[in-house]
């Protein structure tokens, strides 16, 4: 698993003793956390060891993982994204208004076709824009972002005007309720996008030249890579992926609250990749350990949870995980 | 950057960062005119002062915030720690004001203090460390509370301070006005000032140069805290009650108007007054909102003053992007 987390241009090695002991906990700790909380709980909680827990757990961290790998790919290359819980919004509350007839009339089964695609393009268009801020104009990506985080919920606040869209419609909630051979829809989709995710970036040349756009762009400009090309497909996969979220979010709630939709995503999924590995500051991502990442802050809430402890106090203990995690990375950083 | 190349002929402003200052005050003072100009009761004292009244929390947080995005970093906590300082006030506000006053800034000034030393000392990015905070200052302000809000006695000198007023002037409002009294004295005419720019500008030299780095970075955290703490009093003292689940977004509206007011987010430049005039601008964009929609002629929703608020960012971002291509050699 940790041939996954990939970097660029790092002399690896005659890495000292210590050094290979950090990089150690740096590459596994994720995993080894996510080994002991599961022992711990199927130790301690009972009906841990349940068909039921795995679903329930891996349902509650689909959309954050997502988004998650979407996040990954963006601060592999040196960005951030904020717009992502507002993207959510616009997909999630656009899929309604489609199928539903209320944008403008459609027959029942185009309208969910176009409920399923149109709601992913916009979002990935609003990526695009993301993209071109930050390329075109050389506007730091967390200026950049924070203008459709703060004008994105807003667009989808002013479609609905506010107002709750209840639904029911099986065909479009398939992929946030549906099921194939007992496991949740919305589980293999994660799980697919995870699996491409990590192939693109460790075998293919547009994962190499992300990785070295982020580690170090006036080198990767220099040797000829189309930097500013990479960097606007990475905020559009990242804006695809939150909407496609979006739309599991609603399909799996039965209603679409523009208000609520994604809201504080962008920050469950940077911290999603913090803890899975991933250097914030571009040019090392592992897809897998943002996977392992999302699952371990779902799980120490869920064993928090389970053994009484208030939803409030898990807060305070992720806001603990996080700088552990982070403070792990930057000694294995430093000591190579 | 430096002067050795010659300068393009684009290059027609003498100072073009000073001049996005002036924008933002310049946009703001159409602004007033056009709402003076169209609606009745604008410029009225009611809408002014709770105007202000309202607003006064906001400018508090643009202003730490102002002072930590001039050293490089940033400060996602605000929200956060506003929401545990409207809590600890409403609590401590049972021993009177002063008492009210001085837990919730203090509050605040200790959760500054976490996100200095987290940055200084583990050497966390700022944007990490201060969202680690964020979270933490929420689930604390949740465990005091009880998860609900925390109820504040009227009648009370804490009540008064949020929502009576001095000389004709709402006392949160002096509060914010002298905050940035002091915020501009210290910037731009105290030595201190002086070195948190340097530190901004480049930390290594301003090493070398023999400044404290850790030092001035922790204290404008624990401004930064103590700052947002102070809004989450005001917020306990004007709505009477602690708010745990209060301040949500506070930290971007806050970077929004520090970006409007022409500071960039690199670090090294910055500006209290413009800082001031786009935590105005942006919330005087709603204010007019209201009143448009007060008129008649349309209706837009108050969900529109967020899309509102995202295009002048744009606006103003990509005004600013121009200037600072025009400066830049390549």
């Amino acid at each position: 698993m940790a041939d996954t987390s990939v970097q660029v241009h790092r002399p690896a090695e005659a890495a000292p003793r210590r050094a290979s002991m950090a990089e150690a906990v740096r590459r596994y700790g994720v995993l080894v956390a996510l080994v002991l909380l599961i022992l711990f709980n199927a130790a301690f909680t009972p009906n841990f060891l349940s068909w039921q827990t795995v679903n329930v757990n891996l349902t509650q961290v689909c959309a954050i993982v997502i988004v998650g790998v979407g996040m990954t790919l963006v601060i592999a290359a040196g960005g951030i994204d904020l717009s992502v819980g507002s993207l959510m919004a616009i997909s999630g509350t656009l899929a309604p208004l489609i199928f539903m007839g209320k944008l403008f009339p459609v027959s029942p089964g185009l309208g969910l076709a176009l409920a399923f695609t149109v709601p992913i393009v916009a979002a990935a268009l609003l990526g695009l824009f993301n993209g071109w801020l930050v390329t075109r104009f050389r506007i730091q990506p967390i200026v950049a972002t924070l203008v459709l985080f703060i004008a994105g919920r807003g667009i989808a606040q002013v479609m609905t005007n506010g107002n709750l869209q209840v639904f029911k419609e099986p065909t479009f909630q398939f992929i946030g309720l549906g099921r194939v051979l007992g496991v949740p829809v919305q589980v293999i989709l994660m799980a697919i996008i995870v699996a491409v995710a990590g192939y693109a970036l460790t075998r293919t040349v547009f994962g190499r030249q992300l990785l070295a756009v982020g580690g170090n762009p006036r080198a990767a400009r220099l040797s000829g890579i189309a930097s500013k090309s990479i960097s606007r497909w990475v905020y559009a996969i990242s804006g695809a992926l939150a909407g496609l979220a979006g739309l599991i979010v609603v399909a799996r709630n039965g209603a679409a609250d523009a208000n609520l939709v994604g809201l504080g995503m962008e920050l469950d999924a940077i911290a999603a990749v913090a803890v899975g590995g991933t250097l914030l500051t571009g040019g090392r991502a592992s897809v897998i350990g943002t996977l392992l990442g999302a699952l371990v802050i779902q799980l120490v809430r869920y064993t928090l949870l389970a053994n009484g402890v208030p939803d409030a106090a898990a807060l305070v203990v992720k806001a603990g995980l996080i700088i552990l995690a982070v403070w792990i990375q930057q000694r294995a950083k430093g000591s190579s | 950057m430096t002067a050795v190349a010659p300068a393009p002929a684009r290059r027609t402003l003498r100072n073009p960062r000073a001049m996005a200052r002036w924008g933002v005050v310049l946009a703001l003072v159409a602004l007033i005119l056009f709402g003076w100009a169209r609606y009745d009761n604008f410029l009225s004292e009611y809408n002014i002062l709770s105007f202000l009244r309202y607003n006064s929390m906001f400018a508090l947080i643009a202003l730490g915030m102002c002072f930590v995005i001039i050293t490089g970093g940033i400060d996602l906590s605000v929200g956060g720690v506003a929401a545990l300082g409207s809590v600890v006030a409403a609590y401590a506000s049972g021993y009177g004001l002063a008492a009210g006053v001085a837990a919730g800034t203090g509050a605040g000034l200790l959760a500054g203090l976490i996100n200095g030393l987290v940055v200084t000392r583990l050497k966390i990015a700022p944007f990490i460390a201060t969202l680690a905070m964020m979270l933490a200052a929420y689930g604390t302000a949740l465990l005091l509370a009880g998860n609900q809000s925390v109820s504040v006695s009227w009648d009370t000198a804490f009540i008064t301070f949020g929502q009576n007023d001095f000389l004709g002037f709402p006392i949160p409002a002096w509060v914010m006005l002298a905050a940035f009294v002091i915020g501009w004295v210290v910037l731009e005419h105290r030595p201190i000032g002086r070195r948190i720019l340097a530190v901004g500008g480049s930390e290594d030299a301003s090493r070398l140069m023999g400044l404290s780095v850790e030092t001035i970075l922790t204290g404008v955290y624990m401004a930064s805290g103590a700052l947002a703490g102070l809004a989450g009093v005001i917020l306990a003292a004007q709505f009477g009650a602690g708010q745990p689940t209060e301040g949500v977004g506070w930290e971007l509206f806050a970077i929004a108007s520090v970006v409007v007011g022409g500071t960039l987010l690199t670090g090294g430049v910055g500006s209290v007054a413009a800082t001031f005039a786009g935590a105005m601008l942006l919330a005087l964009l709603f204010n007019v909102l209201n009143f448009e929609n007060g008129k008649g002629w349309i209706s837009l929703s108050a969900y529109w003053q967020s899309v509102i608020r995202g295009a002048f960012l744009l606006l103003f971002v990509l005004i600013q992007a121009r200037i600072a291509t025009g400066e830049e050699d390549d």
